[in-house]
């Protein structure tokens, strides 16, 4: 693995709920990240974000690691789950709060 | 990117496709693809976004900033 797939490798896991976005959580840079991270506030589960703005390496690195051409992205315990329009329709289907409590993750 | 370029991409990857682009601003830029394939069937939804973004041949995110995106199977 290179180093950039060490770094993300370790990023991924470091806690249940992974989103990686442009801006922060409070300051999405892009409607697509604001609309990822409204889903998740709206689901009441605690999440950390990486935003790939600040670190060039991994805004490319993470659309290798998971053959997924744009951010947001999100990943549960390790997994990638998809982008914000997967989140949306996953959302809307009750598919994400059923993944969400079959993977056991702590709410916020 | 004109939405006839989306279209045609991503029918040439997805032959199967019934594929509506709606350009979402006006600009060119932000557009929303609904693709409808029999093809997707039994895939799971990550699995059909791959495919059409590899129809697009790695112009998303690229030439192509903000395509909003939606699979289904046919009803």
């Amino acid at each position: 693995m290179t180093d950039v797939n060490t770094r993300i490798d370790t990023l991924v896991k470091q806690s249940d709920v992974v989103l990686f976005m442009k801006g922060t959580a409070l300051f999405p840079q892009c409607g697509f990240s604001s609309r990822a991270v409204a889903i998740l506030d709206h689901l009441g589960v605690a999440f950390q974000t990486v935003d790939v703005l600040q670190d060039p390496e991994i805004r490319q690195g993470i659309k290798d690691y998971s053959d997924w051409p744009t951010v947001p992205q999100l990943y549960v315990k390790g997994e990638f789950v998809g982008g914000s329009d997967i989140m949306m329709e996953m959302f809307e289907a009750g598919e994400l709060q059923q993944l969400l409590t079959d993977k056991q993750v702590a709410r916020a | 990117m004109p939405a006839a370029e989306i279209e045609s991409l991503i029918r040439e990857g997805i032959p199967d496709a019934r594929i509506e682009i709606v350009d979402l601003a006006g600009d060119g830029d932000h557009y929303e693809a609904r693709v409808v394939a029999e093809s997707f069937r039994g895939q799971p939804r990550i699995k059909q976004h791959q495919r059409v973004y590899q129809a697009l041949g790695g112009r998303m995110g690229n030439e192509l900033h903000a395509l909003k995106l939606s699979t289904s199977v046919p009803e």
